[in-house]
C-alpha cells in the first residue's frame, strides 16, 4: 500500500543536541495517526522538519509519492499538508473570517493584480472563497462569528479556528500539535469528536501530538512513542500500552502524567 | 499598589515635572519664538500658550489621578500650581544676574520680558507671573469639577476659538477671497494681521458655547435612537463622493496661490504615505529608506526631461511620457533594493533600509555620478507638463495633477488591501512563519510590497520634479523618510484615511505655521513618543481597531454561540 | 549530506551568492588597481592607518552602547548617537572655560578627564532619560514601537540641544601636546591618535572586566542570557537596565571628548547621527550583542573607512572617492546584515532574530 507520508531516518540536529535521531515515520492513506513522548522528545521538532521550517540534516521526507524534504515551507503547504501550533498561532489582529481566507491562499488562483479592476474572475473566486469561509465556520461551530477579531474568540474556539484555517487549504494530510492542549475534560471529548469527523467526513488524513492518552488511545489507529529524540515504540494503541519501554520512558522521567492524565506542560519548540 | 493614596509627594513630582516642561520649552527658545504670533488681541500669543500649557497640561493629567487615589484634591492643586512657576521663575532670576546666552542661546532678554509679563521691575513681574500660573492651574483644576454637561460642550468650545487663533491665515484667505465674497474683505472685522481681535473672540466663544450646550442637552433623545447606523445607500455614496471631488477641485482657489502650495505639498505627502502605508501598514515592513524611491521617480523625470549626457543630450521626453517610465524604474528598484533585504526582519529591516536611502542620496551627491545626473547642483529647467496646450505652471494646476495621483493611488491600494494580496500583506505582518505554512510565498509578497510602495512613491517624486523645476540631492534626505512615516503613524498604520488626515496634520498645518519651521521635527519627534506611549493605533485607526470595537459592544450576542 | 544542502538551496541563496561573488570581485579589482598604480606611498598608508584605528575606537565606544542595551533588552537604541551628541556638545563649553582659564594649558590631563566625566555624566543623564520616558512604558510593547519611539526620540533631542546651544558649529579647544607628533614605526603621527586609540582601548578593557567580574556585571550576563530566569533568581530588571543604559551612555560621552581632541573641526547638535549609525553598523560588524565584537568592529570600521576610498575606489576609477565614506560604512551595514548578520562574534543571534 502507498504511504502518504514516509519520514526515513530522520535525523536533526541543533549544534551539538540531537533533537530528532533517525526517526522513521511512515502514514497510510487516512489514518489518525499520534505521535507521543515526554516533553522534548524532539516531537515538534519533527513537525517541524516534516512542514519544512526546519531544514533536516539527514533522512528524506516523502509526501505523497515525491521528496518533500528541502522544499519550503510555503510550498510543502501547496502540496496537500497543513498544520496548528502547540502555542495557538492565528493573525490575531485578522478576523476569524480573514483568517480561514488566508488558509484557502493555496487554492485562489487569480492574478493579484486583477483585484484592481475586480475581473470577473476575481469577484467570482472571491464570493466562492467566501462562502466557503463561512461553510468552515459553521462546520467548526464558528457561525456568524467571521467579523470577529481571532483574539478576540474564546480559546475553544481559537484552537478550532485555526483547524479551520488549516483545512481550509484541503490538505491532505493535517498535522495537529496538541489540539487539546489546556481544554478541560468537556472541550477535550469533543475535539475528540472534531478529530474523528475531519478523517470521517473529510477524508482527511491525520497526524498528531498529542499528551492526553485518552484521546490518543481513543482515536489513533498508530502510535509512534519519542524520548531523546528517538522511536522507543510504534504499534497500535494496545500494543503501546503494554510496552515496557514506553512506560519507562515516562515514569523513569517521573512523569505520571503519561498514563491516563493529561499534562498542561508545554514543550519547548528547540 | 492600587489603593495607595495620592499624597502631597505625588503632587510635589506633578508640579516639579509641570515646572520642567515649563522651563524646557523656554530654554530651547520655543516659548520666545511661538510668541511672535498673537492668538487674541496682543495680548495672548502662542508663546504664552506654550508657557503655561505645560502647567495646564500636568494639572489635567494629574485631575484624574488625584480623584482616583483619593487624594487632596484643592491641597494637591495648589502644590502643582505653586511648584510649576519656580523653576522658569528661577531662570529669569539666574538670567538676570548671569549672562547665560554664551551657552544658551535662547535665555534671552526677551524671554524674561515674556515670563514677567513685560513688568517691571522683574521682580513685580516674577510675581504675577506666579500668580498668574497658580490662577490657571486651579481654573484647570476647577473645570476638570465641572459637571459633564457643562464641561465637554466647553472643551469643545475653547478647541475651536483656539484653532481659529491659531490657524488664522487659513481663515483669514477664506474671508478675503474675492471669488467668495466679492471684494468685501471680511477679515478685517475679526483679525488685525494674524490675530483674532478680543470682541470677535468673546463673540465667537459665546456663540460656540450655547450651539454646544444646546446641542449636547438635545443629544440624548437622539441617542435613544437605535444605534445601529443604516447601511448608506448607494445613492448617498455617490452624493458624498461627489461633494468631495467638488470640495478637492475648488479648493485650491479659494485658499489661494500661496496655501496651494501647502495643499501640493500634503498630496505630496498623501502619495508618498499611501506607498508607505502599504510596505509599513500592509505588510508590515520599516522601511526607513523610503525617500529612495521618490529620488528615483524624481531623477528619472529630470533626466528624461532635460538635456543630459544620460539620455544623450537628445531624446528629451515630455512630463506624460516620463512618469510611466519613472514609476517603473522605481518600481524595478523597488525589487532591486528589496531583494537583499528579505530575510531581515523588524529592526534590522529599518536599518539596512535607513542605509540603503543614504547611499542613494551619497550617490546622488557625488562626483562620481555628477555628469550623468548633476551631482550637488542637481538637475534644473525640469519643463512643466502640458496637455491639451495648458501649461501646468501653476501650483493650483499641479495641484490637479497631484490630487488625480492620490486618488489613482488611494483606489489601487483600497483595492489591493481588500484582496487576497492584502489578506497575504496582513497575515505577513501578523506572523510571518504561520504565513509561510498557509502556503504563502513570502519573497513574492515581500518584493510585490516594496514594488508597489515604490512605484507611488516615484510617482510622487516624478511629479515633485516636474513641479519644482530643479531637484537637488539634499531634497531627498532621511527626513523625508521620517515625516513619511510619521504621518502614517499619526494616522494610523493600515489606515487610508488616517494617511490623509496625517498628511494635513503633519505636512498642512505647519505650513500655516511656518513662522516655527525650525520646531518642526522637534515637535514631530515629540509627537512620535507621545502617540507610542498614549495612542500607538493612530488617530484614525485601520479598520481591524474599530472591529475591535465593534466586537466588544456586541459581544454578549453571540456568546450563546460560542457554547455549542 | 551534499545533496540535501543543494536541494534545500533556493533561488533567493543563489543570487545572493552571486551579489557576495561579486562585491568581492569588484572590491579585489579596486585593490588590485590602488596598489598596482601605486599612487600612495607607505607614509600615507600609515597616516591612513592611525587616523583610521582612532575614528575606530570612538566609533568602538559608542557600539558598546549600541551592543550592551541590544543584548538586554533586544532593541536598537536608534537615539545612541544623540546620547553621544548631548555629552561632546554640552562639554565644549566646560573646555572652552578651561581654555581660557588656563587650567587646560597647564594641567592637560586633569582637565580632559574633568571632561570627560563631566560629558559622561551629561550622556548619562540623557540615556536614563531616555530609558525612563521612552523605553520603560514600552517594554512589553511589539517591537516595531519602541523602535519608532527611539526615531522619535532621536529627532526630540537632536533639535533640542539644537534649541539649547545653537546651530553652529563649536569647536574644541586645542591642546598643544596632543598637536605635536610622535615617530611611530617610522610613521610620523599626532599624538592625538595613539593617545584617543590607547585611551579608547583602557575603557573598553575596563567595561570589560566590569561586566565579566563584577556582580552588576553578571546580573547583566543573566538578564541579556535569560530575562525570566535572571528575575526568578532574585536580579532587579530594572535595575540592570538602568545600569546597562547608564554605562553605555557614559561610553558614549567619553568617546565625544575624545572625537572633541581627534577632531577639533567642531560639534554641533547633528553630529550624532551618522556616527550613530557607523558605530550601529560597527556592532553589527562585530556581532550585536558580544562586547568584544564591538570593540573589533569598530576599529575594523575605522580603518574601512578611512582606507576604503582610496584603496577600493579610487582603484575602480571613481572620481571624489572621499565623498563616498560615508556611504562605504552604510555599504558594510549592508552588506553584513544581508551575508552574515550575526556579525564576526556573534553566534546566538539566529534564533533571537525574529
Amino acid at each position: 500500500m502507498d504511504k502518504l507520508l514516509s519520514a526515513r531516518n530522520v535525523t536533526k540536529r541543533f549544534g551539538g543536541l540531537v533533537a530528532v535521531n533517525d526517526l522513521t515515520v511512515e502514514i497510510d492513506p487516512g489514518q489518525i495517526y499520534a505521535v507521543i513522548g515526554p516533553n522534548g522528545a524532539g516531537k515538534t521538532t519533527f513537525f517541524n522538519v516534516i512542514t519544512g521550517f526546519y531544514k533536516l540534516d539527514e533522512g528524506i521526507v516523502e509526501f505523497d509519492g515525491r521528496p518533500i524534504n528541502g522544499l519550503s515551507t510555503d510550498i510543502i503547504t501547496r502540496l496537500g499538508i497543513a498544520r496548528t501550533y502547540q502555542n495557538i498561532r492565528l493573525f490575531s489582529n485578522m478576523t476569524a473570517l480573514e483568517n480561514i481566507l488566508v488558509g484557502q491562499h493555496p487554492k485562489l488562483k487569480t492574478f493579484w493584480a486583477e483585484a484592481v479592476w475586480k475581473s470577473k474572475r476575481f469577484q467570482e473566486e472571491e464570493a466562492q472563497a467566501h462562502e466557503e469561509a463561512n461553510r468552515l465556520l459553521s462546520f467548526v461551530g464558528l457561525r456568524g462569528q467571521g467579523d470577529t477579531l481571532a483574539r478576540n474568540l474564546p480559546y475553544g474556539a481559537q484552537r478550532r479556528l485555526e483547524i479551520a484555517r488549516a483545512i481550509a487549504s484541503d490538505p491532505k494530510l493535517l498535522l495537529l500539535d496538541e489540539p487539546t492542549a489546556g481544554m478541560n475534560p468537556n472541550e477535550t471529548a469533543e475535539m475528540t469528536e472534531f478529530i474523528r469527523d475531519l478523517r470521517n467526513e473529510l477524508g482527511i488524513t491525520i497526524l498528531m501530538i498529542e499528551h492526553d492518552m485518552r484521546v490518543v488511545m481513543g482515536i489513533s489507529e498508530e502510535i509512534t512513542v519519542m524520548d531523546f529524540g528517538q522511536k522507543i515504540a510504534e504499534g497500535n494503541p494496545n500494543e503501546i500500552q503494554g510496552n515496557p519501554a514506553v512506560i519507562e520512558a515516562y515514569l523513569g522521567r517521573g512523569a505520571a502524567s503519561g498514563l491516563g492524565d493529561r499534562s498542561s506542560e508545554s514543550e519547548p519548540a528547540g | 499598589m492600587q489603593e495607595k493614596t495620592f499624597n502631597w509627594r505625588n503632587a510635589a513630582n506633578y508640579g516639579l515635572i509641570g515646572s520642567v516642561i515649563m522651563l524646557y520649552f523656554s530654554m530651547i527658545g520655543m516659548v520666545e519664538v511661538f510668541s511672535t504670533r498673537d492668538l487674541i488681541g496682543d495680548f495672548f500669543n502662542m508663546g504664552h500658550m506654550l508657557l503655561y500649557g505645560g502647567a495646564i497640561g500636568v494639572m489635567l493629567f494629574a485631575a484624574k489621578r488625584i480623584t482616583d487615589h483619593g487624594g487632596n484634591f484643592w491641597l494637591s492643586t495648589l502644590i502643582i500650581g505653586a511648584l510649576s512657576p519656580v523653576l522658569p521663575i528661577l531662570l529669569v532670576i539666574l538670567s538676570l544676574n548671569f549672562n547665560l546666552r554664551p551657552i544658551f542661546i535662547n535665555v534671552s532678554p526677551p524671554l524674561n520680558e515674556l515670563i514677567t509679563l513685560g513688568l517691571e521691575p522683574a521682580a513685580a513681574g516674577l510675581v504675577v507671573f506666579f500668580i498668574v500660573t497658580l490662577v490657571l492651574v486651579a481654573l484647570t483644576a476647577a473645570f476638570t469639577r465641572l459637571p459633564g454637561k457643562i464641561r465637554s460642550p466647553l472643551t469643545t468650545t475653547i478647541v475651536y476659538v483656539l484653532s481659529i487663533a491659531i490657524f488664522s491665515e487659513l481663515i483669514i484667505q477664506i474671508l478675503n477671497n474675492p471669488l467668495i465674497f466679492g471684494g468685501f474683505r471680511l477679515a478685517s472685522l475679526f483679525f488685525t494681521g494674524k490675530s483674532l481681535d478680543l470682541i470677535p473672540a468673546v463673540v465667537l466663544f459665546i456663540g460656540f458655547f450655547g450651539l454646544f450646550y444646546w446641542r449636547g442637552n438635545r443629544e440624548p433623545k437622539a441617542a435613544a435612537a437605535p444605534k445601529t447606523r443604516p447601511r448608506l445607500d448607494p445613492r448617498r455614496q455617490w452624493i458624498q463622493l461627489g461633494l468631495i471631488v467638488i470640495g478637492l477641485a475648488v479648493a485650491p482657489w479659494i485658499l489661494g496661490l500661496f496655501l496651494s502650495q501647502a495643499l501640493f505639498e500634503v498630496g505630496r505627502f498623501v502619495l508618498m504615505g499611501l506607498g508607505l502605508n502599504i510596505v509599513v501598514g500592509y505588510a508590515g515592513l520599516l522601511d526607513l529608506g523610503y525617500v529612495a524611491f521618490f529620488a528615483f521617480g524624481a531623477y528619472v523625470m529630470g533626466v528624461m526631461t532635460t538635456e543630459t549626457t544620460l539620455n544623450m543630450g537628445g531624446g528629451v521626453v515630455n512630463f506624460w511620457l516620463a512618469i510611466p517610465i519613472a514609476v517603473v524604474v522605481s518600481v524595478l528598484f523597488g525589487v532591486l533594493l528589496g531583494f537583499p533585504v528579505l530575510r531581515l526582519r523588524g529592526d534590522y529591516l529599518a536599518i539596512v533600509t535607513l542605509g540603503f536611502g543614504e547611499i542613494i542620496r551619497l550617490l546622488a551627491l557625488s562626483d562620481w555620478l555628477a555628469p550623468l545626473i548633476g551631482g550637488a547642483q542637481g538637475i534644473l529647467k525640469i519643463p512643466n507638463p502640458v496637455l491639451f496646450g495648458i501649461d501646468f505652471n501653476s501650483p493650483q494646476l499641479m495641484y490637479y495633477l497631484i490630487v488625480i495621483g492620490a486618488l489613482i493611488v488611494g483606489f489601487v491600494s483600497i483595492r489591493l488591501r481588500d484582496s487576497r494580496l492584502g489578506r497575504q500583506w496582513m497575515a505577513m505582518r501578523e506572523d510571518e512563519d504561520v504565513a509561510e505554512a498557509m502556503g504563502i510565498n513570502l519573497v513574492q509578497t515581500k518584493l510585490l510590497a516594496f514594488a508597489i510602495g515604490a512605484g507611488f512613491s516615484g510617482l510622487a517624486g516624478a511629479i515633485f520634479a516636474a513641479r519644482l523645476g530643479t531637484i537637488f540631492p539634499h531634497s531627498f534626505s532621511l527626513l523625508i523618510s521620517i515625516n513619511a512615516l510619521a504621518l502614517i503613524i499619526v494616522g494610523g498604520l493600515g489606515s487610508i484615511p488616517g494617511v490623509i488626515v496625517g498628511a494635513i496634520a503633519l505636512v498642512g498645518l505647519p505650513e500655516l505655521l511656518r513662522e516655527f519651521t525650525e520646531y518642526r521635527l522637534l515637535m514631530y519627534g515629540i509627537l512620535l513618543i507621545v502617540m507610542m506611549l498614549i495612542r500607538p493605533e493612530g488617530f484614525l485607526p485601520a479598520e481591524v481597531f474599530k472591529r475591535e470595537l465593534h466586537a466588544g459592544e456586541e459581544q454578549p450576542e453571540f456568546s450563546g454561540a460560542v457554547a455549542d | 549530506m551534499f545533496k540535501n544542502r543543494l536541494r534545500q538551496t533556493t533561488w533567493v541563496d543563489v543570487l545572493l551568492i552571486l551579489a557576495q561573488i561579486t562585491v568581492l570581485i569588484v572590491v579585489g579589482i579596486g585593490v588590485f588597481n590602488t596598489i598596482r598604480t601605486g599612487s600612495y606611498s607607505n607614509a600615507q598608508w600609515g597616516t591612513l592607518v592611525f587616523a583610521g584605528l582612532a575614528q575606530g575606537s570612538i566609533y568602538a565606544l559608542i557600539a558598546l552602547g549600541y551592543t550592551l542595551v541590544y543584548g538586554i533588552l533586544l532593541m536598537i537604541n536608534f537615539a545612541h548617537g544623540e546620547v553621544y551628541m548631548a555629552g561632546a556638545f554640552s562639554a565644549v563649553f566646560l573646555a572652552h572655560f578651561f581654555d581660557r582659564s588656563g587650567f587646560l594649558e597647564s594641567r592637560p590631563l586633569a582637565a580632559v578627564l574633568i571632561l570627560m566625566v563631566f560629558s559622561a555624566g551629561i550622556s548619562t543623564g540623557i540615556a536614563l532619560l531616555l530609558e525612563r520616558i521612552a523605553y520603560r512604558p514600552l517594554r512589553n510593547a511589539p517591537r516595531l514601537i519602541p523602535l519608532i519611539t527611539a526615531i522619535g526620540a532621536s529627532f526630540t533631542l537632536q533639535y533640542t540641544f539644537r534649541g539649547l546651544y545653537g546651530t553652529q558649529f563649536r569647536a574644541y579647544p586645542t591642546i598643544d601636546w596632543l598637536n605635536q607628533t610622535w615617530s611611530i614605526f617610522g610613521f610620523t603621527v599626532p599624538r592625538v591618535q595613539p593617545v584617543v586609540f590607547v585611551s579608547a582601548l583602557a575603557l573598553m578593557f575596563a567595561l570589560y572586566f566590569y561586566v565579566e567580574r563584577t556582580k552588576t556585571g553578571k546580573a547583566m550576563r543573566a538578564v541579556s542570557e535569560d530575562k525570566d530566569v535572571a528575575r526568578l533568581m532574585g536580579i532587579n530588571i530594572d535595575k540592570v537596565i538602568v545600569s546597562t543604559f547608564a554605562l553605555g551612555g557614559a561610553l558614549a560621552g567619553a568617546a565625544g571628548i575624545f572625537n572633541g581632541l581627534f577632531r577639533p573641526a567642531g560639534v554641533w547638535y547633528y553630529m550624532g547621527f551618522f556616527p550613530g549609525i557607523k558605530a550601529f553598523t560597527a556592532a553589527v560588524l562585530g556581532g550585536i550583542g558580544s562586547i568584544p565584537g564591538a570593540m573589533v568592529g569598530g576599529l575594523l570600521l575605522g580603518l574601512i573607512e578611512s582606507l576604503g576610498p582610496n584603496l577600493i575606489l579610487e582603484g575602480l576609477g571613481i572620481p571624489g572617492a572621499n565623498q563616498l565614506k560615508d556611504a562605504i560604512a552604510f555599504m558594510i551595514l549592508v552588506m553584513i546584515l544581508i551575508f552574515r548578520p550575526q556579525g564576526i562574534f556573534g553566534e546566538r543571534l539566529a534564533d533571537k532574530k525574529a
